[in-house]
């Protein structure tokens, strides 16, 4: 509950400045082994153009509450608003791209027609599909690749067509889980570096669910630490980086949340305030100060 | 290590090889030897009964083909169509469950007697319903199996962009079990011809290859007899090969490089070729 209550800048209407607004929500599974509290209480707004982290140990509940704003889950209690709809219409209206863990493309399409598969499903007519397929690959750097399958692509490569393909409808929002958690650290942040670019040239907020804390630091605003059994909101870290002041909480918008996030370099792994960062980040993930310094270099 | 283009020749030059050995010896049996050409007759007389009676085996493999195709089709489809209700409602799996089981372990061709007297001495039908149980059993399973192949980030995603069930099917369900699919209708293909022809053993119209088999073998026209069963593994061969055909036609393009992905090549594959060959050994018996 810190940076997002500053967005209402003077004159815009506060509503559709709020991509995804969590109030109270609880999330119990019924399990053989009984009922299991995935999530309790869980209060979270995410502004529109903001880029959000969840992290935390696993079974903190992270991903279940990006499922839950996908509306690929129900939450038992509280409720949950994207742009101010339910999650059910907002996925109906298509207000959201969702990339997974796994890239899971088709593997009997070629990339173009993976990318272009919201779009078909949509009824996008094939002039302006395959217009748009040739610029989002474009973007994520595949444009050779287009009319190969997915098991002639690496890991990486499946990674980024899946990119490709959630910004196919030009969403305002992006929910990602553990996208990059099956590559190598350097394909890793090289995407991280693209995504960082591509959610600024697109203006969308993004709820990116995450167990690296270096990865939370470089790419968010705002990082949401959470803590297990039951899944709660640990503590909400507003990312102060150098040359990009205080994140959103500046003035806010698409075109100033670019203008934070395009500082993010790979000189920025470099920076002190990255390392005091992670060091904010790991502290609030133990609940506790743990050693500055060295200890911070080594969290990746 | 031998370059690929030399281990293509060989696999194709390796077995006719052996086949030609067998049929030396075969001969050599019989005109040297002096094995009675009368129960074993040797390669050349059957070639003489086949150009001799060439007309009517032709017309008896397009009979017992017809039957074969009939019911390939009809059991293919019903077996399409069941497996999607089945994999859609639980319940249909379950009431269905038990009923396959019985088919897959009855020898549907036990049922030929009691088909050609529901449908009288003059029809097909038996046959050819023969026929479509014997195709339905495989093409019912590999569906099902491959209905089920979807894993669980495609569906997510295909909630995720609220595709219509219609949807749903089409690019995703169908696609995946498509394999599946075409692999039971290559184990089927070999099944409905074994089945079209073995049903003929038990009477109804003469004129198919079965009939005439069993007809030659009783006036103790052997090298006739052989000549038919060679006409057999023909068809056999042909609907084996066509379906083979289909699915590489429709498969293609799947990635053309490795076919690493475990899903894309069904293991019941390797089951249905080593059915295919044990049941043919039963036909030229």
């Amino acid at each position: 509950m810190s940076a997002p209550e500053t967005t209402a800048a003077p004159g815009t209407i506060t509503e559709p400045a709020i991509a995804v607004r969590v109030s109270s929500v609880d999330k119990v599974f019924e399990t053989q082994g009984g009922r299991v509290h995935a999530l309790e209480g869980i209060d979270l707004s995410v502004a529109a153009g903001e880029f959000v982290s969840l992290i935390g140990p696993s079974g903190c509940g992270k991903s279940t509450l990006m499922r839950l704003i996908a509306d690929l889950d129900a939450p038992t209690s509280g409720s949950i608003a994207v742009f101010g709809k339910t999650p059910t219409r907002a996925r109906l209206d298509q207000e959201y791209g969702i990339a997974f863990q796994q890239a899971g493309l088709l593997p009997w399409r070629t990339v173009a027609a993976n990318v272009a598969l919201p779009l078909e499903l949509h009824g996008v007519g094939q002039a302006a599909r395959r217009a748009k397929v040739d610029e989002l690959l474009d973007m994520v750097g595949l444009a050779e690749f287009a009319e190969r399958y997915p098991d002639q692509l690496s890991g990486g490569m499946q990674q980024r067509v899946a990119i490709a393909r959630s910004l196919a409808e030009q969403p305002r929002l992006l929910l990602m889980d553990e996208p990059f958690g099956a590559l190598d650290e350097m394909t890793r942040e090289k995407m991280q570096a693209d995504l960082v670019r591509i959610a600024g040239e697109t203006g969308a907020a993004v709820v990116f669910v995450t167990h690296s804390i270096p990865e939370a630091v470089f790419l968010s605003d705002r990082v949401v630490v959470m803590s297990p059994r039951p899944g709660r909101i640990r503590e909400i870290v507003p990312m102060r980086l150098a040359g990009a002041a205080a994140g959103p909480a500046d003035g806010v918008g698409a075109v100033e949340g670019a203008a934070t996030r395009a500082a993010r370099t790979e000189g920025l792994r470099e920076d002190r305030s990255f390392f005091e960062m992670v060091t904010a980040v790991r502290e609030a993930l133990h609940g506790a100060p743990v050693a500055t310094g060295a200890r911070g270099v080594e969290t990746r | 290590m031998m370059s690929p283009r030399t281990e293509t020749t060989l696999r194709i030059v390796a077995p006719l090889a052996v086949g030609l050995i067998v049929l030396g010896a075969w001969q050599f049996l019989v005109s040297v030897v002096g094995v009675s050409d009368y129960l074993l007759p040797s390669p050349a007389s059957i070639v003489d009964a086949l150009i001799a009676s060439w007309d009517s085996i032709v017309q008896a493999t397009i009979i017992t083909g017809t039957n074969a195709l009939i019911g390939l089709v009809v059991g293919s489809l019903l077996g399409i169509a069941l497996a999607a209700l089945a994999a859609r409602w639980r319940a249909v799996d379950r009431m269905s469950a038990p009923v396959i089981a019985a088919l897959a372990v009855v020898p549907i061709v036990a049922l030929a007697p009691v088909l050609n007297s529901m449908f009288g001495a003059d029809s097909q039908f038996g046959r050819q319903a023969i026929a479509a149980l014997a195709s339905f059993v495989p093409v019912f399973l590999n569906t099902l199996r491959g209905f089920r192949q979807t894993t669980p980030v495609h569906r997510e995603l295909m909630r995720a962009y609220a595709a219509t069930p219609g949807q749903v099917l089409r690019s995703l369900t169908l696609p995946t079990a498509r394999p599946f699919i075409l692999t039971g209708i290559r184990i089927a293909s070999s099944l409905a011809v074994i089945s079209a022809l073995v049903a003929e053993y038990f009477g109804g119209p003469r004129g198919g290859l079965g009939s005439l088999i069993s007809t030659s073998a009783a006036s103790s026209a052997y090298a006739r007899a052989w000549a038919y069963v060679v006409a057999s593994i023909a068809l056999g061969l042909l609907f084996y090969l066509a379906t083979l055909a289909l699915e590489r036609l429709v498969l293609r393009g799947r990635g053309s490089g490795d076919r690493t992905s475990g899903a894309r090549t069904p293991g019941t594959r390797t089951t249905g070729t080593s059915t295919v060959s044990t049941t043919s050994t039963t036909v030229s018996h």
